[in-house]
Protein backbone atom coordinates (compact mmCIF):
# COMPACT_ATOMS: atom_id res chain seq x y z
CA UNK A 1 0.00 0.00 0.00
CA UNK A 2 2.81 2.14 0.73
CA UNK A 3 4.63 1.81 -1.74
CA UNK A 4 1.58 2.38 -3.99
CA UNK A 5 0.96 5.38 -2.44
CA UNK A 6 4.88 6.70 -3.07
CA UNK A 7 4.86 5.45 -6.75
CA UNK A 8 1.81 7.91 -6.82
CA UNK A 9 2.99 10.55 -5.31
CA UNK A 10 5.91 10.36 -7.70
CA UNK A 11 4.08 9.90 -10.91
CA UNK A 12 1.94 13.18 -9.84
CA UNK A 13 5.04 15.36 -9.20
CA UNK A 14 6.73 14.38 -12.58
CA UNK A 15 3.84 15.44 -14.19
CA UNK A 16 3.38 19.21 -12.32
CA UNK A 17 6.97 19.77 -12.59
CA UNK A 18 6.86 22.31 -16.40
CA UNK A 19 8.91 21.61 -18.78
CA UNK A 20 11.88 24.43 -19.88
CA UNK A 21 10.79 26.57 -23.13
CA UNK A 22 12.62 26.24 -25.68
CA UNK A 23 12.98 29.92 -27.60
CA UNK A 24 12.07 29.13 -31.42
CA UNK A 25 13.81 31.84 -33.89
CA UNK A 26 10.77 31.41 -37.19
CA UNK A 27 7.44 30.58 -37.31
CA UNK A 28 6.21 27.72 -40.45
CA UNK A 29 3.00 28.27 -39.73
CA UNK A 30 1.55 31.96 -39.92
CA UNK A 31 0.35 33.30 -36.17
CA UNK A 32 -3.03 33.98 -36.23
CA UNK A 33 -5.28 36.14 -33.85
CA UNK A 34 -6.82 34.45 -30.70
CA UNK A 35 -10.43 33.97 -30.74
CA UNK A 36 -11.49 34.19 -27.19
CA UNK A 37 -15.15 33.70 -28.22
CA UNK A 38 -14.61 30.96 -30.23
CA UNK A 39 -12.25 29.52 -27.06
CA UNK A 40 -15.02 30.58 -24.37
CA UNK A 41 -18.03 28.88 -26.53
CA UNK A 42 -15.32 25.61 -25.98
CA UNK A 43 -15.03 26.40 -22.48
CA UNK A 44 -19.24 26.75 -21.91
CA UNK A 45 -19.74 23.71 -23.96
CA UNK A 46 -17.28 21.28 -22.08
CA UNK A 47 -19.06 22.95 -19.01
CA UNK A 48 -22.60 21.95 -20.36
CA UNK A 49 -21.18 18.39 -20.71
CA UNK A 50 -19.68 17.86 -17.22
CA UNK A 51 -22.71 19.67 -16.33
CA UNK A 52 -25.23 16.79 -17.82
CA UNK A 53 -22.57 14.14 -17.04
CA UNK A 54 -22.81 14.65 -13.54
CA UNK A 55 -26.69 15.19 -14.21
CA UNK A 56 -26.53 11.39 -14.74
CA UNK A 57 -25.92 10.47 -10.93
CA UNK A 58 -28.21 12.64 -9.79
CA UNK A 59 -31.13 11.30 -11.99
CA UNK A 60 -30.24 7.84 -11.06
CA UNK A 61 -29.84 8.73 -7.26
CA UNK A 62 -33.35 10.71 -7.01
CA UNK A 63 -36.21 8.47 -7.71
CA UNK A 64 -38.68 11.43 -7.22
CA UNK A 65 -37.55 12.70 -10.42
CA UNK A 66 -40.22 11.29 -13.38
CA UNK A 67 -39.56 9.72 -16.68
CA UNK A 68 -36.53 8.37 -14.97
CA UNK A 69 -35.33 6.11 -18.02
CA UNK A 70 -36.20 9.24 -20.73
CA UNK A 71 -34.25 11.33 -17.90
CA UNK A 72 -30.98 9.18 -17.82
CA UNK A 73 -30.93 8.70 -21.43
CA UNK A 74 -31.01 12.57 -22.24
CA UNK A 75 -28.20 13.12 -19.68
CA UNK A 76 -25.77 11.08 -21.49
CA UNK A 77 -26.91 11.75 -24.71
CA UNK A 78 -26.45 15.40 -24.30
CA UNK A 79 -23.02 15.11 -22.31
CA UNK A 80 -22.15 13.10 -25.48
CA UNK A 81 -23.16 15.91 -27.82
CA UNK A 82 -21.94 18.59 -25.81
CA UNK A 83 -18.52 17.17 -25.94
CA UNK A 84 -18.78 16.18 -29.28
CA UNK A 85 -19.66 20.46 -29.92
CA UNK A 86 -16.81 21.61 -28.04
CA UNK A 87 -14.34 19.32 -30.17
CA UNK A 88 -16.51 20.67 -33.57
CA UNK A 89 -15.80 24.57 -32.43
CA UNK A 90 -12.59 23.69 -31.61
CA UNK A 91 -11.20 21.51 -34.68
CA UNK A 92 -13.09 24.71 -36.68
CA UNK A 93 -12.23 27.86 -35.21
CA UNK A 94 -9.14 27.60 -33.09
CA UNK A 95 -6.53 25.55 -34.95
CA UNK A 96 -4.47 27.03 -37.66
CA UNK A 97 -5.88 25.16 -40.52
CA UNK A 98 -3.41 25.06 -43.56
CA UNK A 99 -3.21 23.41 -46.52
CA UNK A 100 0.32 22.03 -47.81
CA UNK A 101 0.45 19.88 -50.54
CA UNK A 102 4.09 17.80 -50.10
CA UNK A 103 5.53 14.47 -50.98
CA UNK A 104 6.64 12.06 -48.73
CA UNK A 105 9.91 12.54 -47.84
CA UNK A 106 12.11 10.05 -47.11
CA UNK A 107 12.85 8.74 -43.68
CA UNK A 108 16.22 10.62 -42.31
CA UNK A 109 15.34 14.14 -42.39
CA UNK A 110 15.26 15.13 -39.17
CA UNK A 111 14.93 18.65 -40.42
CA UNK A 112 11.45 17.81 -41.58
CA UNK A 113 10.20 16.12 -39.15
CA UNK A 114 10.70 18.71 -36.57
CA UNK A 115 9.38 21.35 -38.49
CA UNK A 116 6.29 18.88 -38.73
CA UNK A 117 6.07 18.70 -35.08
CA UNK A 118 6.69 22.36 -35.12
CA UNK A 119 3.53 23.03 -37.31
CA UNK A 120 1.84 21.09 -34.77
CA UNK A 121 2.71 22.55 -31.67
CA UNK A 122 2.04 26.34 -33.38
CA UNK A 123 -1.31 25.52 -34.59
CA UNK A 124 -2.42 25.32 -31.62
CA UNK A 125 -0.89 29.11 -30.69
CA UNK A 126 -4.49 30.46 -30.58
CA UNK A 127 -5.47 29.17 -27.36
CA UNK A 128 -4.72 31.61 -25.13
CA UNK A 129 -5.96 29.60 -21.80
CA UNK A 130 -4.61 26.32 -23.43
CA UNK A 131 -4.58 24.45 -19.78
CA UNK A 132 -7.86 25.59 -18.95
CA UNK A 133 -9.33 24.40 -21.94
CA UNK A 134 -7.75 21.08 -21.30
CA UNK A 135 -8.81 21.12 -17.44
CA UNK A 136 -12.63 21.72 -19.05
CA UNK A 137 -12.27 18.58 -21.42
CA UNK A 138 -10.70 16.61 -18.83
CA UNK A 139 -13.65 17.82 -16.29
CA UNK A 140 -16.07 17.14 -19.28
CA UNK A 141 -14.40 13.37 -19.50
CA UNK A 142 -14.27 12.86 -16.12
CA UNK A 143 -18.21 13.87 -15.63
CA UNK A 144 -19.02 11.45 -18.70
CA UNK A 145 -16.93 8.52 -17.28
CA UNK A 146 -18.99 8.89 -13.92
CA UNK A 147 -22.02 9.22 -15.71
CA UNK A 148 -21.33 5.32 -17.51
CA UNK A 149 -19.85 3.60 -14.07
CA UNK A 150 -23.13 4.81 -12.43
CA UNK A 151 -25.48 2.00 -13.25
CA UNK A 152 -22.92 0.01 -11.54
CA UNK A 153 -24.55 0.66 -8.42
CA UNK A 154 -27.94 -1.40 -9.55
CA UNK A 155 -25.76 -4.86 -9.50
CA UNK A 156 -26.43 -4.92 -5.75
CA UNK A 157 -25.48 -3.91 -2.14
CA UNK A 158 -21.58 -3.26 -2.17
CA UNK A 159 -21.21 -3.96 2.20
CA UNK A 160 -24.34 -4.67 3.37
CA UNK A 161 -25.90 -7.53 1.97
CA UNK A 162 -28.04 -8.42 4.60
CA UNK A 163 -31.01 -6.94 2.78
CA UNK A 164 -30.27 -9.90 0.33
CA UNK A 165 -30.65 -12.60 3.21
CA UNK A 166 -34.22 -10.85 4.22
CA UNK A 167 -37.92 -12.59 2.27
CA UNK A 168 -41.35 -11.91 3.29
CA UNK A 169 -42.05 -15.55 4.26
CA UNK A 170 -42.49 -16.12 7.95
CA UNK A 171 -44.71 -19.17 10.00
CA UNK A 172 -48.39 -17.79 9.35
CA UNK A 173 -48.51 -16.09 6.08
CA UNK A 174 -51.28 -17.73 3.81
CA UNK A 175 -50.43 -18.24 -0.02
CA UNK A 176 -52.48 -16.10 -2.52
CA UNK A 177 -52.73 -16.45 -6.35
CA UNK A 178 -51.89 -13.61 -9.05
CA UNK A 179 -55.05 -12.54 -8.47
CA UNK A 180 -54.91 -12.36 -4.59
CA UNK A 181 -56.88 -15.42 -3.39
CA UNK A 182 -55.84 -17.78 -1.00
CA UNK A 183 -55.02 -21.15 -2.28
CA UNK A 184 -56.13 -23.80 -0.55
CA UNK A 185 -54.75 -27.28 -0.05
CA UNK A 186 -57.49 -29.09 -1.67
CA UNK A 187 -57.43 -26.90 -5.07
CA UNK A 188 -53.52 -27.51 -5.27
CA UNK A 189 -53.97 -30.82 -7.70
CA UNK A 190 -51.24 -33.09 -8.69
CA UNK A 191 -49.70 -32.90 -12.61
CA UNK A 192 -49.62 -29.22 -12.46
CA UNK A 193 -47.70 -25.96 -10.92
CA UNK A 194 -49.03 -22.97 -9.31
CA UNK A 195 -47.18 -19.54 -8.62
CA UNK A 196 -48.31 -18.18 -5.08
CA UNK A 197 -47.59 -14.74 -3.19
CA UNK A 198 -47.08 -13.85 0.26
CA UNK A 199 -50.68 -11.97 1.13
CA UNK A 200 -50.37 -8.65 1.51
CA UNK A 201 -46.43 -8.14 0.78
CA UNK A 202 -44.67 -6.72 -2.14
CA UNK A 203 -44.80 -9.08 -4.76
CA UNK A 204 -41.90 -7.50 -6.20
CA UNK A 205 -39.46 -8.43 -3.76
CA UNK A 206 -37.04 -11.69 -5.11
CA UNK A 207 -38.46 -13.61 -2.04
CA UNK A 208 -42.02 -13.32 -2.61
CA UNK A 209 -42.35 -15.42 -5.32
CA UNK A 210 -43.57 -19.71 -5.10
CA UNK A 211 -43.61 -22.36 -7.15
CA UNK A 212 -46.00 -24.68 -5.66
CA UNK A 213 -46.39 -28.39 -6.77
CA UNK A 214 -48.53 -31.45 -5.39
CA UNK A 215 -46.99 -34.67 -5.67
CA UNK A 216 -47.17 -38.12 -4.09
CA UNK A 217 -46.38 -38.38 -0.22
CA UNK A 218 -44.45 -41.44 -1.11
CA UNK A 219 -42.54 -39.87 -3.70
CA UNK A 220 -41.16 -37.66 -1.52
CA UNK A 221 -37.73 -38.17 0.05
CA UNK A 222 -37.18 -34.32 1.65
CA UNK A 223 -33.71 -33.60 3.41
CA UNK A 224 -33.56 -34.57 7.01
CA UNK A 225 -34.53 -31.66 9.11
CA UNK A 226 -37.75 -31.12 6.58
CA UNK A 227 -40.31 -33.24 8.03
CA UNK A 228 -43.81 -31.85 7.56
CA UNK A 229 -42.55 -29.22 5.28
CA UNK A 230 -44.92 -31.06 2.79
CA UNK A 231 -48.14 -31.44 4.06
CA UNK A 232 -50.01 -33.61 2.09
CA UNK A 233 -47.49 -34.24 -0.09
CA UNK A 234 -47.67 -30.20 -1.35
CA UNK A 235 -44.08 -28.48 -1.77
CA UNK A 236 -43.28 -25.28 -2.21
CA UNK A 237 -40.10 -23.42 -3.88
CA UNK A 238 -38.78 -19.96 -4.37
CA UNK A 239 -39.26 -19.42 -8.07
CA UNK A 240 -36.50 -17.44 -8.72
CA UNK A 241 -33.69 -19.73 -10.14
CA UNK A 242 -30.14 -19.90 -7.91
CA UNK A 243 -28.23 -19.36 -10.94
CA UNK A 244 -29.03 -16.26 -12.92
CA UNK A 245 -32.62 -15.06 -11.07
CA UNK A 246 -34.60 -15.90 -13.69
CA UNK A 247 -38.23 -16.98 -13.42
CA UNK A 248 -38.80 -21.11 -12.60
CA UNK A 249 -41.57 -21.13 -14.98
CA UNK A 250 -41.41 -24.60 -16.70
CA UNK A 251 -42.45 -28.02 -14.49
CA UNK A 252 -41.86 -31.67 -16.38
CA UNK A 253 -44.52 -33.50 -15.37
CA UNK A 254 -44.55 -37.57 -16.27
CA UNK A 255 -47.78 -38.76 -17.34
CA UNK A 256 -46.76 -42.20 -17.26
CA UNK A 257 -43.80 -42.30 -14.83
CA UNK A 258 -42.35 -45.68 -16.03
CA UNK A 259 -41.04 -44.58 -18.94
CA UNK A 260 -40.93 -40.91 -18.76
CA UNK A 261 -38.30 -38.53 -16.63
CA UNK A 262 -38.99 -37.59 -13.46
CA UNK A 263 -40.72 -34.51 -12.37
CA UNK A 264 -38.77 -31.48 -11.85
CA UNK A 265 -38.58 -27.97 -11.78
CA UNK A 266 -36.60 -26.23 -14.80
CA UNK A 267 -35.95 -23.13 -15.29
CA UNK A 268 -35.89 -21.92 -19.47
CA UNK A 269 -33.07 -19.29 -19.36
CA UNK A 270 -30.13 -21.85 -19.12
CA UNK A 271 -31.91 -25.31 -17.95
CA UNK A 272 -31.20 -25.58 -14.32
CA UNK A 273 -33.34 -28.35 -13.51
CA UNK A 274 -34.83 -28.99 -9.63
CA UNK A 275 -36.05 -32.50 -8.15
CA UNK A 276 -38.83 -31.33 -6.14
CA UNK A 277 -39.03 -34.68 -4.89
CA UNK A 278 -35.76 -34.25 -2.93
CA UNK A 279 -35.60 -30.77 -1.37
CA UNK A 280 -35.11 -28.79 -4.89
CA UNK A 281 -32.00 -30.48 -5.26
CA UNK A 282 -30.10 -29.51 -8.71
CA UNK A 283 -30.36 -32.28 -11.37
CA UNK A 284 -28.27 -30.50 -14.56
CA UNK A 285 -27.81 -27.41 -15.34
CA UNK A 286 -25.13 -24.62 -14.38
CA UNK A 287 -27.29 -23.79 -10.70
CA UNK A 288 -24.76 -24.42 -8.22
CA UNK A 289 -27.18 -24.32 -5.45
CA UNK A 290 -30.76 -26.02 -4.14
CA UNK A 291 -33.36 -24.41 -4.77
CA UNK A 292 -34.31 -22.90 -1.49
CA UNK A 293 -37.67 -24.64 -0.14
CA UNK A 294 -40.16 -23.12 1.92
CA UNK A 295 -41.52 -25.15 4.53
CA UNK A 296 -45.82 -25.66 4.39
CA UNK A 297 -48.73 -25.95 6.73
CA UNK A 298 -52.66 -26.34 5.95
CA UNK A 299 -54.54 -24.19 8.70
CA UNK A 300 -57.66 -25.58 10.63
CA UNK A 301 -59.97 -23.82 7.49
CA UNK A 302 -57.73 -26.06 4.90
CA UNK A 303 -56.08 -22.81 3.52
CA UNK A 304 -52.12 -22.98 2.52
CA UNK A 305 -49.80 -21.04 5.23
CA UNK A 306 -46.26 -20.72 5.30
CA UNK A 307 -44.75 -22.80 8.44
CA UNK A 308 -41.45 -20.45 8.30
CA UNK A 309 -39.15 -19.03 6.48
CA UNK A 310 -37.04 -20.48 3.01
CA UNK A 311 -34.40 -23.58 3.66
CA UNK A 312 -31.41 -20.93 2.16
CA UNK A 313 -30.78 -17.78 0.76
CA UNK A 314 -33.21 -16.85 -2.58
CA UNK A 315 -32.16 -15.77 -5.81
CA UNK A 316 -29.04 -15.95 -7.57
CA UNK A 317 -25.68 -16.41 -5.50
CA UNK A 318 -23.45 -13.63 -3.78
CA UNK A 319 -20.45 -14.00 -1.93
CA UNK A 320 -21.21 -15.26 1.34
CA UNK A 321 -24.12 -17.06 -0.06
CA UNK A 322 -23.85 -19.94 1.92
CA UNK A 323 -23.66 -17.83 5.68
CA UNK A 324 -26.83 -17.67 6.69
CA UNK A 325 -30.10 -18.59 5.88
CA UNK A 326 -33.42 -16.20 4.76
CA UNK A 327 -34.29 -14.02 7.00
CA UNK A 328 -37.56 -12.49 7.85
CA UNK B 1 -70.17 -58.70 -19.26
CA UNK B 2 -70.83 -59.13 -23.53
CA UNK B 3 -68.13 -56.43 -23.61
CA UNK B 4 -65.53 -57.67 -21.57
CA UNK B 5 -65.59 -61.18 -22.91
CA UNK B 6 -65.50 -59.97 -26.37
CA UNK B 7 -62.70 -57.61 -25.51
CA UNK B 8 -60.75 -60.72 -24.02
CA UNK B 9 -61.30 -62.85 -26.91
CA UNK B 10 -59.72 -60.13 -29.40
CA UNK B 11 -57.04 -59.69 -26.84
CA UNK B 12 -56.74 -62.76 -26.66
CA UNK B 13 -56.78 -63.45 -30.30
CA UNK B 14 -54.16 -60.66 -30.81
CA UNK B 15 -51.91 -62.15 -28.74
CA UNK B 16 -52.09 -65.46 -30.48
CA UNK B 17 -51.50 -63.56 -33.59
CA UNK B 18 -48.61 -61.28 -32.35
CA UNK B 19 -47.06 -64.83 -31.27
CA UNK B 20 -47.31 -65.79 -34.84
CA UNK B 21 -46.16 -62.82 -36.51
CA UNK B 22 -43.57 -62.20 -34.83
CA UNK B 23 -42.74 -58.46 -33.27
CA UNK B 24 -45.62 -55.66 -35.03
CA UNK B 25 -44.28 -53.83 -37.92
CA UNK B 26 -45.16 -50.26 -37.61
CA UNK B 27 -48.40 -49.58 -38.51
CA UNK B 28 -51.95 -50.29 -37.54
CA UNK B 29 -54.33 -53.23 -38.11
CA UNK B 30 -58.08 -52.02 -39.60
CA UNK B 31 -60.60 -54.74 -38.76
CA UNK B 32 -63.67 -54.82 -40.66
CA UNK B 33 -67.06 -55.17 -38.91
CA UNK B 34 -70.75 -55.92 -40.52
CA UNK B 35 -72.47 -52.99 -41.27
CA UNK B 36 -74.40 -52.18 -38.30
CA UNK B 37 -72.19 -52.96 -35.58
CA UNK B 38 -72.26 -50.37 -33.06
CA UNK B 39 -69.36 -47.81 -33.00
CA UNK B 40 -68.45 -48.58 -29.24
CA UNK B 41 -67.70 -52.58 -30.44
CA UNK B 42 -66.08 -51.43 -33.28
CA UNK B 43 -63.82 -49.55 -31.07
CA UNK B 44 -63.36 -52.21 -28.81
CA UNK B 45 -62.01 -54.73 -31.83
CA UNK B 46 -59.67 -52.33 -32.70
CA UNK B 47 -58.59 -51.13 -29.56
CA UNK B 48 -57.84 -55.43 -29.22
CA UNK B 49 -55.90 -55.29 -32.41
CA UNK B 50 -53.77 -51.84 -30.96
CA UNK B 51 -53.97 -50.59 -28.12
CA UNK B 52 -54.03 -53.09 -25.47
CA UNK B 53 -50.66 -54.62 -25.81
CA UNK B 54 -49.84 -51.45 -23.75
CA UNK B 55 -52.51 -50.65 -22.52
CA UNK B 56 -53.94 -53.67 -20.82
CA UNK B 57 -57.38 -55.48 -21.33
CA UNK B 58 -60.04 -52.62 -20.78
CA UNK B 59 -57.67 -49.94 -21.25
CA UNK B 60 -56.63 -50.50 -17.31
CA UNK B 61 -52.80 -50.16 -18.17
CA UNK B 62 -49.69 -52.22 -17.62
CA UNK B 63 -47.04 -50.71 -15.47
CA UNK B 64 -44.21 -53.02 -15.09
CA UNK B 65 -42.65 -53.80 -18.45
CA UNK B 66 -43.38 -58.11 -18.96
CA UNK B 67 -42.15 -59.57 -21.97
CA UNK B 68 -44.93 -60.72 -24.06
CA UNK B 69 -45.13 -63.44 -27.30
CA UNK B 70 -43.60 -62.41 -29.79
CA UNK B 71 -40.90 -60.90 -27.62
CA UNK B 72 -43.47 -57.53 -27.27
CA UNK B 73 -43.20 -55.83 -24.12
CA UNK B 74 -46.07 -53.68 -23.13
CA UNK B 75 -46.02 -50.51 -21.02
CA UNK B 76 -48.78 -48.17 -20.55
CA UNK B 77 -50.30 -45.54 -18.64
CA UNK B 78 -54.56 -46.65 -17.76
CA UNK B 79 -57.18 -45.26 -19.87
CA UNK B 80 -59.76 -45.44 -17.61
CA UNK B 81 -61.08 -42.06 -16.82
CA UNK B 82 -59.33 -40.20 -19.39
CA UNK B 83 -62.24 -40.02 -21.53
CA UNK B 84 -63.04 -38.62 -25.06
CA UNK B 85 -60.66 -35.56 -24.47
CA UNK B 86 -57.37 -37.05 -24.32
CA UNK B 87 -57.88 -40.37 -26.87
CA UNK B 88 -59.25 -37.34 -29.52
CA UNK B 89 -56.15 -35.86 -28.52
CA UNK B 90 -53.52 -38.81 -28.79
CA UNK B 91 -55.03 -40.22 -31.80
CA UNK B 92 -55.92 -37.35 -34.37
CA UNK B 93 -52.68 -35.89 -33.34
CA UNK B 94 -50.60 -39.69 -34.45
CA UNK B 95 -48.96 -39.57 -30.99
CA UNK B 96 -50.98 -43.01 -30.92
CA UNK B 97 -50.23 -45.85 -31.60
CA UNK B 98 -46.54 -45.47 -30.54
CA UNK B 99 -43.72 -47.20 -31.63
CA UNK B 100 -41.29 -47.70 -28.62
CA UNK B 101 -43.49 -47.26 -25.49
CA UNK B 102 -40.27 -45.16 -24.26
CA UNK B 103 -39.93 -43.12 -26.91
CA UNK B 104 -41.37 -39.68 -26.78
CA UNK B 105 -44.62 -39.35 -28.43
CA UNK B 106 -44.60 -37.08 -31.89
CA UNK B 107 -46.74 -35.69 -34.44
CA UNK B 108 -46.82 -38.37 -36.88
CA UNK B 109 -49.08 -38.86 -40.14
CA UNK B 110 -52.61 -40.70 -38.38
CA UNK B 111 -53.44 -44.30 -40.12
CA UNK B 112 -56.74 -44.65 -38.97
CA UNK B 113 -59.61 -43.64 -40.75
CA UNK B 114 -62.22 -41.10 -39.72
CA UNK B 115 -64.89 -43.57 -38.85
CA UNK B 116 -62.36 -45.37 -37.15
CA UNK B 117 -60.95 -43.04 -35.20
CA UNK B 118 -64.43 -42.18 -33.99
CA UNK B 119 -65.19 -45.53 -33.02
CA UNK B 120 -61.68 -45.52 -30.60
CA UNK B 121 -62.51 -42.05 -29.01
CA UNK B 122 -65.77 -44.07 -28.59
CA UNK B 123 -64.98 -46.89 -26.55
CA UNK B 124 -62.26 -44.88 -24.44
CA UNK B 125 -65.07 -43.06 -23.19
CA UNK B 126 -67.18 -45.35 -22.87
CA UNK B 127 -64.51 -47.50 -20.46
CA UNK B 128 -65.53 -44.64 -17.53
CA UNK B 129 -66.62 -41.28 -16.84
CA UNK B 130 -64.09 -38.83 -18.34
CA UNK B 131 -64.09 -35.38 -19.67
CA UNK B 132 -65.51 -35.11 -23.27
CA UNK B 133 -63.75 -33.70 -25.96
CA UNK B 134 -63.45 -29.85 -25.72
CA UNK B 135 -65.44 -27.07 -28.06
CA UNK B 136 -62.87 -24.33 -28.03
CA UNK B 137 -64.59 -20.56 -29.58
CA UNK B 138 -60.97 -18.68 -30.66
CA UNK B 139 -63.04 -16.14 -32.33
CA UNK B 140 -63.95 -15.40 -28.97
CA UNK B 141 -60.80 -15.02 -27.61
CA UNK B 142 -58.60 -11.89 -27.06
CA UNK B 143 -55.31 -12.02 -29.27
CA UNK B 144 -53.54 -9.45 -26.57
CA UNK B 145 -54.48 -11.36 -23.60
CA UNK B 146 -53.95 -14.71 -25.42
CA UNK B 147 -50.20 -13.29 -26.14
CA UNK B 148 -50.15 -12.87 -21.98
CA UNK B 149 -51.29 -15.94 -21.04
CA UNK B 150 -49.20 -17.70 -23.33
CA UNK B 151 -46.53 -15.95 -22.59
CA UNK B 152 -47.16 -16.85 -18.83
CA UNK B 153 -48.45 -20.23 -19.16
CA UNK B 154 -46.75 -21.70 -22.39
CA UNK B 155 -43.83 -19.97 -23.26
CA UNK B 156 -41.33 -21.51 -20.97
CA UNK B 157 -41.46 -24.37 -22.93
CA UNK B 158 -42.99 -23.57 -26.91
CA UNK B 159 -41.43 -20.42 -27.62
CA UNK B 160 -43.51 -16.76 -27.48
CA UNK B 161 -43.60 -17.48 -31.33
CA UNK B 162 -45.08 -21.19 -30.18
CA UNK B 163 -42.23 -22.90 -32.24
CA UNK B 164 -41.07 -25.24 -29.82
CA UNK B 165 -37.94 -25.71 -27.47
CA UNK B 166 -36.37 -28.27 -24.72
CA UNK B 167 -37.30 -29.23 -21.83
CA UNK B 168 -34.21 -31.86 -20.01
CA UNK B 169 -34.73 -34.95 -21.49
CA UNK B 170 -37.70 -34.51 -23.66
CA UNK B 171 -38.81 -31.73 -26.52
CA UNK B 172 -41.57 -29.00 -26.59
CA UNK B 173 -43.18 -29.21 -30.17
CA UNK B 174 -43.56 -26.46 -32.37
CA UNK B 175 -47.84 -25.69 -32.50
CA UNK B 176 -47.84 -24.39 -35.59
CA UNK B 177 -50.15 -27.84 -37.02
CA UNK B 178 -52.10 -27.77 -33.75
CA UNK B 179 -55.47 -27.36 -34.34
CA UNK B 180 -57.51 -25.37 -31.88
CA UNK B 181 -59.41 -28.71 -30.84
CA UNK B 182 -55.99 -29.89 -30.00
CA UNK B 183 -54.66 -26.87 -28.23
CA UNK B 184 -57.59 -26.98 -26.03
CA UNK B 185 -57.21 -30.16 -24.96
CA UNK B 186 -53.43 -30.54 -24.32
CA UNK B 187 -53.84 -27.29 -22.25
CA UNK B 188 -56.27 -29.67 -20.15
CA UNK B 189 -54.36 -33.12 -20.40
CA UNK B 190 -50.59 -31.93 -19.96
CA UNK B 191 -49.52 -34.74 -23.02
CA UNK B 192 -46.41 -35.98 -21.89
CA UNK B 193 -44.36 -34.23 -19.68
CA UNK B 194 -46.24 -31.03 -20.33
CA UNK B 195 -48.19 -29.97 -17.00
CA UNK B 196 -51.89 -29.90 -17.89
CA UNK B 197 -53.87 -26.40 -16.39
CA UNK B 198 -57.09 -26.69 -14.37
CA UNK B 199 -59.68 -24.37 -14.75
CA UNK B 200 -58.82 -22.33 -11.79
CA UNK B 201 -55.08 -21.87 -13.59
CA UNK B 202 -56.56 -21.21 -17.03
CA UNK B 203 -60.27 -20.18 -17.26
CA UNK B 204 -62.15 -21.68 -21.01
CA UNK B 205 -62.35 -17.67 -21.63
CA UNK B 206 -58.42 -16.81 -21.32
CA UNK B 207 -57.75 -21.02 -22.96
CA UNK B 208 -59.94 -19.45 -26.08
CA UNK B 209 -57.12 -16.05 -25.94
CA UNK B 210 -54.56 -18.55 -25.97
CA UNK B 211 -55.59 -20.60 -28.84
CA UNK B 212 -56.43 -16.98 -30.81
CA UNK B 213 -52.66 -16.56 -30.17
CA UNK B 214 -51.55 -19.82 -31.26
CA UNK B 215 -53.36 -19.89 -34.46
CA UNK B 216 -51.83 -15.83 -35.05
CA UNK B 217 -48.77 -17.13 -34.28
CA UNK B 218 -48.62 -19.77 -37.15
CA UNK B 219 -48.98 -16.57 -39.40
CA UNK B 220 -47.50 -13.68 -37.80
CA UNK B 221 -47.44 -10.01 -39.25
CA UNK B 222 -43.95 -9.88 -39.27
CA UNK B 223 -43.44 -5.71 -39.45
CA UNK B 224 -39.55 -6.21 -39.44
CA UNK B 225 -39.90 -7.92 -42.49
CA UNK B 226 -37.56 -10.96 -42.44
CA UNK B 227 -38.93 -13.41 -39.64
CA UNK B 228 -35.73 -15.65 -39.29
CA UNK B 229 -37.61 -18.41 -38.17
CA UNK B 230 -39.28 -16.44 -35.12
CA UNK B 231 -37.07 -17.83 -32.58
CA UNK B 232 -35.48 -15.05 -31.55
CA UNK B 233 -31.72 -13.88 -30.15
CA UNK B 234 -29.55 -16.59 -31.58
CA UNK B 235 -30.72 -16.24 -35.16
CA UNK B 236 -30.87 -12.48 -34.98
CA UNK B 237 -27.26 -12.80 -33.69
CA UNK B 238 -26.15 -14.90 -36.08
CA UNK B 239 -27.72 -11.93 -38.64
CA UNK B 240 -25.75 -8.97 -36.66
CA UNK B 241 -22.46 -10.98 -36.73
CA UNK B 242 -22.34 -12.31 -40.07
CA UNK B 243 -24.37 -9.80 -42.26
CA UNK B 244 -24.60 -6.60 -39.78
CA UNK B 245 -20.39 -6.35 -39.22
CA UNK B 246 -19.70 -7.48 -42.31
CA UNK B 247 -21.97 -4.61 -43.96
CA UNK B 248 -20.63 -2.37 -41.74
CA UNK B 249 -16.99 -3.36 -42.43
CA UNK B 250 -17.13 -3.00 -46.85
CA UNK B 251 -19.06 0.24 -46.22
CA UNK B 252 -15.59 1.21 -44.18
CA UNK B 253 -13.65 0.09 -47.11
CA UNK B 254 -15.07 1.72 -49.37
CA UNK B 255 -15.18 4.86 -47.57
CA UNK B 256 -11.38 4.47 -46.81
CA UNK B 257 -11.08 3.87 -50.24
CA UNK B 258 -12.63 6.83 -52.08
CA UNK B 259 -10.83 9.36 -49.18
CA UNK B 260 -7.82 7.82 -50.20
CA UNK B 261 -7.32 8.29 -54.26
Amino acid sequence: MRRWLIALLVLLLGRLRRRPRLPREERIVEPAPPDRSAENLALALFGCAALCGVAFPVVYAVDAIPHQTQSLGLALGLALAFIAAACIVIGRRLVVTEELEEDYSLPGHPDEEDAVARIVEESGDRFTRKRLLLLAGTGAGTALGVALITPGASLGPLLDVSSLYRTPWRRGVRLVDEAGQRFRADEIEEGTFYTAYPEHADREQMGAPLVVVRLKPEQLQLPGGRRGWAPDGIVAYSKICTHAGCAIALYRKPTFPPVEPRPALICPCHYSTFDPARGGQVLFGPAGRDLPQLPLEIDPIGELRAGGNFSGAVGPSWWGVRNHGARS
Amino acid sequence: MRRSVLLLATAALLLVSVARAGPPSPGVTHVSVPPGTPLVDWGAQLFGANCVTCHGPEGRGIFSSIAGAGGTTGLGPSLQGVGAQAADFYLRTGYMPLEDPHKQPRRSRVLFSEQELQALIAYVASLKQGPPVPTPHPEGGDLAEGLKQFTEHCAGCHQVAAAGGYVTNAVAPALNRATPVQIAEAARIGPYVMPRFSERQISNQQLDSIIRYVIYAKHPDDRGGWAMGHIGPVPEGLVTWFIGIAAIVATCVVIGRRLST
